[in-house]
């Protein structure tokens, strides 16, 4: 009475077959992230050293180390992210905690939605138009870590107002008929309960400002340069460009630089990302409903 | 229809005025009058949608959030009109707090879910002997003190659901709140969970004014001194509630005690 049916089986087959298919294209995920991390190491690995990391560029950049490119981009990152983070924090607050439903609010999230898909170089030429040549800033490390801002805004503003969108609804409904005003419940109850999700989008947004290119190449990031910047006015060298113009530009690079370079700025995204992720564990730790 | 008293003049906590309330087009509420006495406890029966969680909110005026909400008439709390155009809303949610169907702690310690209110209404939080004892206080008056005093920096939210409801009601004393909305307090719980709520209710009158809704009429049976009967956003009767339930005096609380709809 319970034995399958040739029908049962035909359909546990397919059940087995589109599992292992589901598993196999989960797991292709890892491959890249292994070829790419393999390569580089087996290729750059040999050309790291501390002297790599804190000595300036050699005889036409095919000698020596890296070590304004990497200042450079620490400065980009840092500027770029002190500027984003409380412009979005603030506008995703404002999103998710005071906007009434209406045209305006509509129109706000039609623009981060918009901001989101522009392209990289359109950013950068509008930092160009708009920071460099407008407001005056010159190419600067200003310039270019607006622009980057601009660029990931949209990040930053996504993930955190999904967030404070997590934080459940009764928490604020129990502020509120204790007399809470709307900052009072955000502050005391709402920020510290959404705060590991908001770090995630500040660290999407860190990889991605450290890697980026197109933006920065226009607006503050030189090929060259013998002076380490000293403030936000200053050009400077970063990696992401460094590394470029290493692959590309510069004739007879010994083999493993450009891959050192790459390793290195794998490795600084990476180190900031687990040391983000490791905050917002113990965070999470913390939080409990 | 409102109980006639040959006695001294009763002291009220809440009246409504030809309360009439809409919510966008659709209208909720109907003339509604009452008058609910200070230090008791009023229980409001009616099937769904009769309004009775709609009176409770607009007692504290939450349901204005919406934003669709219109009302004409007038409520007074403590003989003040509550919509008087300089009412401050969060002096008005100190007086009158309101207790949740589902317990609502915030995601922090017993004790600063105790303190919360207290630190919300005043611009110095006290030392922290101060607050100890405000801590203690509430937590007595809700029978929860010698349950949880040796554990107020764990989290709110690992209480058993019947805690937790007592824990939201001893949230809103340290503000002295002279009014307590309760809507549906014990609906979320368990019956042993109810028991010791409505005991704990019951220990609150004299000292608070408390309003609840319930669907349980056994529970407005148990637990109340006086109750409202609604019906389609009308006031249909308002007794004592040893009365209603023995001599209803109009036929449809009757009917509705009796089961025959709701």
């Amino acid at each position: 009475m319970f034995a399958a049916t040739e029908l049962n089986r035909k359909n546990q087959r397919t059940e087995k077959l589109v599992r292992i298919l589901f598993v196999l294209m989960a797991g292709l995920l890892i491959l890249p992230v292994l070829i790419i991390l393999t390569t580089l190491v087996y290729k750059g690995g040999g050309i790291l050293s501390i002297d790599f990391l804190f000595t300036h560029p050699t005889n036409g950049m095919t000698e020596g180390g890296i070590l304004p490119a990497l200042l450079g981009t620490i400065w980009l990152v840092v500027v770029a992210l002190l500027i984003s983070v409380p412009l979005g924090i603030a506008a995703a607050i404002y999103l998710s905690e005071y906007a009434p439903d209406n045209w305006g609010t509509r129109l706000i999230n039609l623009a981060i939605i918009n901001l989101a898909g522009v392209p990289s170089i359109v950013h950068a030429l509008f930092g160009l138009g708009a920071f460099v040549i407008f407001f005056e800033f010159g190419t600067s490390i200003l310039a270019a870590s607006l622009t980057l801002a601009i660029m990931t805004l949209p990040v930053v503003i996504v993930a955190t107002r999904e967030s404070l969108q997590a934080v459940p609804h009764a928490f604020r409904e129990a502020c509120w008929n204790m007399g809470a005003t709307r900052w009072q419940t955000i502050r005391r109850v709402v920020l510290p309960n959404a705060i590991s999700g908001i770090l995630t989008g500040v660290i999407l947004e860190v990889s991605r400002s450290a890697g980026e290119t197109a933006p920065i190449m226009f607006t503050g990031a030189v090929f060259f340069s013998p002076f380490l910047p000293q403030g936000v006015m200053d050009q400077t060298m970063a990696m992401s460009l460094h590394l470029f113009v290493v692959s590309t530009q510069v004739p007879n690079v010994p083999e493993d630089l450009p891959y050192g370079v790459a390793l290195v700025l794998i490795g600084m995204v990476l180190i900031m990302n687990s040391v983000s992720i490791a905050f917002r564990m113990h965070l999470r730790g913390k939080k409990k409903w | 229809m409102n109980i006639t008293t040959k006695e001294k003049p009763v002291e009220l906590a809440i009246q409504a005025r030809q309360l009439n309330l809409w919510y966008g087009t659709f209208q909720a509420l109907f003339e509604v009058d009452l008058n609910i006495k200070k230090g008791m406890i009023t229980s409001l029966i009616g099937p769904s949608g009769c309004g009775k969680s709609t009176f409770l909110r607009s007692i504290n005026r939450i349901n204005e959030r919406l934003g669709y909400v219109r009302i004409s008439g007038r409520v007074e709390v403590f003989d003040q009109d509550i919509y008087a155009p300089e009412v401050e809303l969060i002096q008005l949610r100190k007086q009158v707090g309101m207790v949740f169907q589902r317990p609502n702690p915030l995601p922090t310690s017993i004790r600063e879910n105790v303190l919360f209110g207290h630190k919300l209404h005043n611009s110095k939080s006290g030392s922290r002997a101060e607050q100890d004892e405000i801590v203690e206080s509430a937590l007595q008056q809700v029978l929860l003190w010698d349950k949880v005093k040796d554990r107020l920096h764990h989290k709110a939210t690992k209480l058993s659901l019947e805690e937790q409801q007592k824990l939201c009601i001893a949230r809103l004393l340290p503000v002295k709140p002279g009014v307590l909305l309760m809507d549906e307090p014990c609906s979320a719980l368990d019956p042993k969970g109810t028991e010791a709520v409505e005991e704990l209710i019951w220990e609150l009158r004299g000292k608070y004014s408390i309003l609840i809704v319930t669907h349980n009429m056994a529970q407005a049976r148990r637990a109340s001194e006086e109750c409202i009967f609604m019906l389609m956003g009308k006031v249909v009767e308002h007794s004592l509630t040893s009365q209603m339930f023995v001599t209803p005096a109009q036929q449809e609380t009757a009917d509705y005690i009796e089961g025959r709809y709701g």
